[in-house]
């Protein structure tokens, strides 16, 4: 599996009024797992850590390599490498048509037209979407959008696929076939997930709490750490309606 | 309207270079503007139908795509009438319908995806100059895609004001309206950035 180093790699923001926050403090993680869960609270620096390993988001400190690449200074070559799945698909899905939305992730390695259509056919077959491709990305069910957008970023074949709450939108049978998709790639991936169910399949599991790596380890004993630190902590509003 | 929805096909239309298909778009728009009265508006529009017919189009589409455009012509045709003539009025509605409907044709006939590569081979040579021929073809893809994803945001952002009693209130329409087009620009330059494409 491809190595994922994160050497005290921090992300530090300036907000209106000039104070900086931290939305992750300094991390250093070696990843070489097949399959890596994150999971934490809403605003916990979860996606931030996950955005950090494609140079979505870059490190105000530290760094961040794959493969022996520095995130921050060769994020073109990286991002070859690591394919990124959005929350929601309708703002990854660029092209009209599910054909056309997979040939535009293709055209920067296959220049041939023909070729291209074809491989892009190729890749909608392998998602069971054969018969969507010239459907309009607008006209598919959220589940299908999603596997759409997962053809999409598939399709360059990336050796790493970050996938920030792929299953957040859709319904329980969406949900498992994007969780059973996900299990059976041979890409490293790395799964930002509320759905503690899903992250039990994983390898290795991050608790992230206020910008902090809180835990790290096997997934059952991760997801017991993160239930128990929910229940500790006190509900905002009281918790009573 | 929708725009950017390809069907594929085998008719003359679709067979056609995208070339072709485009430079005759911009002649016949540039003739239905200059080209004055309500005769030769109506000539136009007969060889809009017949580039649709030639097409294939499917009724279904057209009808459901010219709605919109339909009620926005009638509306310009009254306000033509009222402070021109209703030759005017008449001339404006089909002239708009014409070109709605030749856009739409296009649209039908040709791949977004085929119309980026012609922008590329056309844009190549400028390549000396620093200009990048995908990025253009991309920004022009984008523009295409934008619209459909915009008015889909348009009503789900209406249907929020009503959920909250708010459907008389241009402020509860507009301003989350605004605020979530740009989130969504915002969001799509993420997406591109991550499929690494435009860099």
């Amino acid at each position: 599996m491809p190595e994922i180093r994160f050497e005290d790699a921090a992300v530090q923001v300036e907000d209106a009024d000039g104070d900086v926050r931290t939305i992750l403090a300094p991390t250093s993680l070696t990843l070489t797992e097949q399959r890596i869960g994150v999971i934490g609270g809403n605003g916990s620096g979860k996606s931030t850590l996950a955005r950090l390993v494609n140079g979505l988001v870059t490190p105000s400190a530290g760094r961040v390599l794959v493969e022996g690449l520095d995130v921050a200074r060769h994020g073109a070559a990286v991002r070859r490498r690591v394919g990124f799945c959005f929350t929601d698909p309708a703002a990854q899905l660029v092209m009209p048509t599910c054909v056309e939305d997979v040939e535009l992730s293709l055209r920067r390695t296959v220049t041939d037209r023909v070729r291209r259509k074809q491989l892009a056919l190729d890749t909608l077959a392998r998602f069971g979407l054969a018969e969507r491709a010239d459907v309009s990305v607008h006209a598919l069910s959220g589940g299908q959008r999603q596997l759409l957008a997962l053809a999409g970023v598939l399709a360059t074949e990336p050796t790493v696929l970050v996938a920030d709450e792929p299953t957040t939108l859709l319904d329980l049978r969406n949900t498992q076939m994007i969780g059973d998709l996900l299990f059976s790639l041979p890409q490293q991936l790395i799964l930002v997930s509320h759905d503690l169910d899903l992250v039990r399949h994983c390898d290795r599991v991050l608790v992230v709490e206020d910008g902090r790596v809180r835990f790290d380890g096997p997934a059952q004993d991760a997801v017991t750490d993160y239930v128990a630190s929910v229940a500790r902590a006190p509900v905002a509003g009281g918790g009573s309606w | 309207m929708t725009v950017g929805v390809h069907r594929p096909g085998t008719t003359l239309l679709h067979r056609l270079p995208v070339g072709a298909k485009l430079l005759g778009l911009a002649l016949l728009s540039i003739a239905i503007v200059v080209v004055r009265g309500p005769v030769s508006a109506l000539v136009f529009l007969a060889v809009a139908i017949v580039l649709a017919l030639l097409g294939r189009l499917d009724l279904r589409l057209v009808a459901r795509s010219l709605r919109t455009v339909l009620v926005i012509a009638l509306l310009v045709a009254l306000l033509q009438w009222w402070l021109f003539s209703l030759d005017r009025a008449v001339e404006s509605l089909l002239d708009l319908v014409s070109l709605a409907l030749l856009a739409l044709t296009l649209s039908v006939t040709t791949a977004v995806t085929a119309m980026l590569d012609a922008v590329v081979r056309w844009l190549g040579p400028l390549q000396r100059t620093g200009l990048d021929p995908d990025r253009v073809a991309l920004t022009i893809g984008l523009a295409v895609q934008a619209l459909p994803g915009t008015l889909a945001l348009a009503q789900e952002t209406r249907d929020a004001a009503r959920a909250r009693g708010l459907d008389r209130s241009p402020r509860a329409h507009l301003t989350p309206f605004v605020i979530r087009v740009v989130a969504r620009a915002h969001e799509t330059g993420d997406a591109l950035k991550a499929r690494g494409i435009g860099e």
